[in-house]
């Protein structure tokens, strides 16, 4: 059949083409140091992730346009994990081995993050990952330019205690490994500032829960006994839509009974109709509202990058900005790519945050940040109405939980040790 | 006179206000009142009040708050409102003091002292004076205050419910005086309420006796607390309250209260399970149809109501203005579209695979991942926002302890009226006849001269317009993103199975009954287990009896 063979003859042709493409792509690959993203750009993570992607393009091509790095380009390798947590350690893979990535900018979800860390261990990769996380975990590869619990979810809770003077305390979140995590820290945290077991409820909803009567309905009567309560939120995702929507409507305002999220920004602000969610509050490391002169100078990089004035900026955004110029300083202070010689370099590196001080990567492979706490506004962005007086210092093993109190991390000699136990003297690994 | 009395409230709130200035400047203010009646003087410093504002630090705003609310102007209840809901604005070029209203990109200005229209102004032109949830609290408490002599009933329920809330002793000069010519029933009542709060954590006995007895049955969260902080104890086990005879009281009065809270209580989640119902027949009924009537598994079912759902809000994008009618519009447009799309889906794909159920079921689940990157592609990952009418936000108070939210209120109705719409095509009209007889026996239709492809097609269609309608109520739930459909695709079979396939009174019933089951498990056994549980009950269900609740009759059901 004459159809058939035409079909074939394409077929043939666009296999010879593509090999060819890949040929000079791997003579080119020689004068560029090559990027790897690694972040959903489908999927229900996509609406958080594809944005950062975005930001690490911007990065790039600003950095290409500073002259590259170390007199070479640098090339932005993008790979789709599609939210698939399994897929997330093959892309990884991929991008190592086949791509020979000096570094790898990615992971949303914890649960993504713990399948990529057998890979880059055992691959030697660099990743950074720029999500605020439940800590309890330092590798050798990685750096977390995102806020550990003590940079977050414990100024909140003090806030609310100190400021507010919260008596009794919900803590609802999604059922998986971050809100469950936190939640233990800070159970324990707030035991051990006197509040008794009656004054705490604890709450689990799975992924993109959307039917909220009854939570809300038992929120408001745990929050009706005259005792100032407060809604601690780990709830992720698309589940705090109906959630907010479900307090308004049965008449939960902020004022009366405040919701702290730890999961809101500015991004998953803007899909959502605000009115309901006036005067509630999020605890972050980084606002778009705060009024700093590099601040204004990112916000209107990104916008005429996106060529969209109306898109927002949010707290991984500025994770993975501090992270990645800390990367492009660690290179050309090493003069290499070589990933022992950057993690060395890292250690130490300081970096201005967009909201002010300077952010410096600590010994456990976390920065230092101001943590501050903003009421949402109705136009979508936050005012901030509380923040820490100078920076707080990541901290990856929680200080709250007994089994992690005598844990520390700690990449520099003579420790070397992501895991080390200062009483029985030992490093027990990592544990994943 | 009852003013006299009254003392300084020991209730659990602090009262931060409490200011000598602001005793002083009150109290006058209420001399004045009584003297000669609401009679507003003119705007003494009020301007000069309300034109500093952009210059307060944050720290002194609470003090010119109250300093504002005492000035005597008509105007002050209007400007603390609209400070309140975060209407009132400067213009950052004159510093005039104004209210803004969004309209469409830009806001429309008026001006906050004179009430003139000044135009629409960008957004960069004006900023907002700030308010923070504390001061919204001082407002509220103020507002309050200034609208308990409004002529509006709602606005001075509202006030003497924050009253209750804030028993300050002003507060407490101005109810009494205001039980004195309230004529509304209702506001008396709740009036009558906050003096008896008062007077309970006064010192007189026989008035405190009085003030329990009227509480009696009283379902207000804040009487609740009052009584039962009668009856806790110290860490020393002594009884906070030392009047034996006083506790008791309250223990009975607490009684009756605790029981009629209980029966609130399963009125509530009886509302819950059935709108949770309500939402599950929505989601089913179109597949009842498909699924039901014409065997074809459509796994693209989930993704048509998203389509419903983006046609929402497509056409609130198209009418800004009009977000109240919105959803009149909306509801025929979903319905068209998706009945397209459906008619589209039929002819292109499902009759070339009738009878090959497996084929069916690849071929719609591969359409379905299609439809949700078609979406992603076009309309962005990320999820729109759609927002709800006025008419459809906020409760429906039965009483202090039962309210009932508006929009699963008319959800609720709207899932009876597609159910009732639905059944009356099938049954009074030519393509419902039509389609019940190809659904018995398609041979015998086809001899009687009904064109059957014809038929399946307006079915699919039927089914899948139903699922648009249904679309556009979730987007008035949940989230409008390309991952809507997945969610209910699951609960929507699981229905339709439960109810019995091919009968629509099976997928009400069904519907209802596990919104209800879900709603009462849910409190004991959390949201993931009772989902659990919800399953495991209908697998066994389903070896019980394999055709669900209603299970067709008749020889076609054999085959």
């Amino acid at each position: 059949m004459k159809p058939l063979r035409n079909l074939q003859t394409i077929i043939a042709l666009i296999a010879f083409l593509s090999l060819s493409l890949l040929y000079t792509a791997n003579l080119r690959a020689e004068d560029t140091i090559k990027v790897g993203i690694l972040h959903s750009l489908s999927g229900t993570m996509a609406i958080s992730e594809t944005t950062l992607k975005d930001t690490m393009l911007m990065l790039i091509e600003e950095q290409n346009k500073k002259g590259g790095l170390l007199g070479k380009k640098l090339e932005a390798v993008v790979v789709d994990p599609a939210s698939n947590w399994p897929l997330f350690a093959e892309k990884a893979r991929e991008l190592l081995q086949k791509q020979k990535v000096a570094a790898i900018f990615g992971c949303w979800t914890s649960v993504s993050r713990k399948s990529v860390l057998p890979v880059v261990e055992e691959l030697n990769g660099l990743l950074f990952y720029p999500v605020q996380y439940e800590g309890e975990e330092s590798s050798k590869n990685v750096f977390y330019t995102g806020a550990a619990p003590n940079q977050q979810a414990i100024p909140a809770v003090d806030y609310l205690m100190n400021d507010l003077g919260v008596k009794r305390w919900v803590l609802a979140g999604t059922d998986y490994v971050y809100p469950r995590t936190t939640n233990k820290i800070l159970e324990a945290y707030l035991k051990s500032k006197g509040v008794k077991e009656k004054d705490i409820l604890i709450n689990y909803t799975p992924f993109g829960h959307s039917d909220w009567q009854s939570i809300v309905a038992d929120i408001k009567k745990f929050g009706s006994t005259g005792k100032k309560t407060a809604v601690v939120s780990t709830i992720n995702g698309d589940a705090n839509v109906p959630f907010y929507k479900e307090l308004g409507n049965q008449g939960i305002t902020a004022d009366k009974l405040p919701v702290v999220a730890f999961s809101v920004g500015e991004e998953e602000l803007s899909g959502i109709d605000t009115k309901p969610l006036v005067g509630h509050l999020a605890a972050w490391n980084y606002f778009m509202s705060v009024d700093t002169k590099e601040n204004a100078e990112f916000i209107k990089k990104w916008h005429t990058f996106i060529k969209n004035p109306k898109r927002v900026t949010n707290d991984p955004m500025e994770a993975h900005y501090i992270g990645f110029n800390m990367w492009v300083k660690a290179v050309e202070k090493a003069g290499t790519t070589d990933t022992d010689a950057v993690a060395k370099a890292l250690v130490g590196m300081e970096y201005p945050n967009l909201t002010g001080g300077l952010a410096k990567m600590n010994k456990a492979h976390h920065l230092s940040k101001p943590v501050l706490i903003g009421e949402i506004q109705d136009d979508g962005q936050f005012q901030t109405v509380w923040q820490t007086k100078g920076l707080v210092d990541g901290d990856a093993w929680s200080d709250y939980l007994p089994e992690s109190k005598p844990i520390i991390a700690d990449w520099t000699p003579p420790i070397n040790c992501g895991n080390y136990n200062t009483k029985t003297k030992k490093c027990s690994g990592q544990k994943y | 006179m009852k003013i006299i009395m009254l003392k300084p409230s020991e209730a659990t709130k602090p009262v931060s206000l409490w200011k000598p200035w602001s005793l002083l400047t009150s109290g006058l203010w209420v001399f004045a009142l009584i003297l000669t009646g609401f009679t507003p003087a003119h705007a003494d410093g009020f301007a000069d009040e309300v034109n500093r504002l952009p210059t307060v630090p944050m720290a002194e705003m609470e003090q010119t708050i109250g300093r504002l609310a005492h000035v005597q102007n008509p105007k002050v209840a209007e400007m603390l409102q609209a400070m309140h809901d975060g209407r009132l604005f400067y213009v950052k070029a004159s510093g005039r003091m104004v209210f803004a209203d969004t309209k469409d990109d830009g806001f429309k200005l008026t001006d906050a002292l004179s009430g003139e229209a000044l135009g629409v102004a960008d957004r960069f032109e004006i900023k907002k004076i700030a308010v923070t949830n504390a001061l919204r609290t001082v407002l509220d408490r103020e507002i309050a205050l200034l609208e308990l002599n409004s002529t509006d009933v709602r606005l001075r329920m509202k006030s003497v419910k924050s009253v209750i809330q804030n028993p300050t002793p002003e507060a407490m000069a101005l109810l009494a005086k205001q039980r004195e010519i309230e004529k509304d029933g209702g506001v008396l009542e709740a009036i009558n309420v906050a003096l008896a709060l008062a007077d309970l954590s006064g010192k007189d006995k026989a008035l405190r006796g009085k003030a329990i007895r009227l509480l009696e049955g009283n379902l207000n969260q804040d009487v609740r607390n009052r009584l039962s902080a009668l009856q806790e104890k110290t860490d020393t086990g002594e009884y906070v309250e030392g009047d034996s005879e006083i506790r008791n009281l309250a223990a009975v009065a607490l009684k009756k209260i605790e029981y009629k809270l209980e029966l609130n209580h399963l009125a509530e989640t009886l509302f819950f399970g059935l709108s949770l119902g309500a939402v599950l027949v929505l989601a089913a009924i179109g597949l009842a149809i498909t699924f039901g009537v014409m065997g074809v598994i459509n796994m693209a079912h989930g993704e048509l109501m998203m389509l419903g759902a983006y046609t929402t809000y497509v056409v609130q994008l198209m009418m800004p203005n009009a977000i109240d009618y919105s959803l009149f519009v909306a509801i025929p447009a979903a319905f068209v579209i998706t009945a397209l799309v459906g008619i589209g889906i039929e002819r292109g794909i499902i009759r070339f695979l009738y009878g090959r159920p497996l084929e069916t079921l690849l071929a719609t689940f591969g359409l379905s991942l299609i439809l949700q990157q078609l979406v992603r592609s076009i309309f962005s990952p990320l999820n729109r926002s759609v927002s709800t009418p006025t008419w459809m936000s906020g409760s429906l108070e039965i009483n202090s302890a039962l309210t009932l939210t508006l929009n699963r209120f008319y959800i609720i109705l709207f899932g009876l009226l597609v159910f009732w719409g639905l059944l009356m095509v099938l049954k009074r009209t030519r393509l419902g006849l039509e389609v019940r007889a190809v659904a018995q026996n398609r041979a015998m239709a086809k001899a009687m001269g009904i064109r059957t492809d014809w038929v399946d097609a307006m079915t699919f269609g039927l089914g899948s317009g139903i699922a648009g309608v249904a679309g556009v109520a979730l987007s008035q739930l949940t989230n409008v993103g390309p991952n809507l459909g997945q969610a209910y695709i699951v609960d929507s079979f699981m229905v339709v199975v439960f109810g019995g396939v091919g009968n629509l009174w099976g997928t009400l019933v069904g519907g209802l009954t596990l919104g209800v089951a879900d709603k009462i498990l849910e409190p004991y056994a959390g949201t993931v287990l009772a989902k659990i549980l919800m399953l495991l009950f209908i697998i066994l269900f389903i070896q019980k009896r394999p055709r669900g609740l209603f299970p067709q009759k008749g020889r076609a059901a054999e085959g």
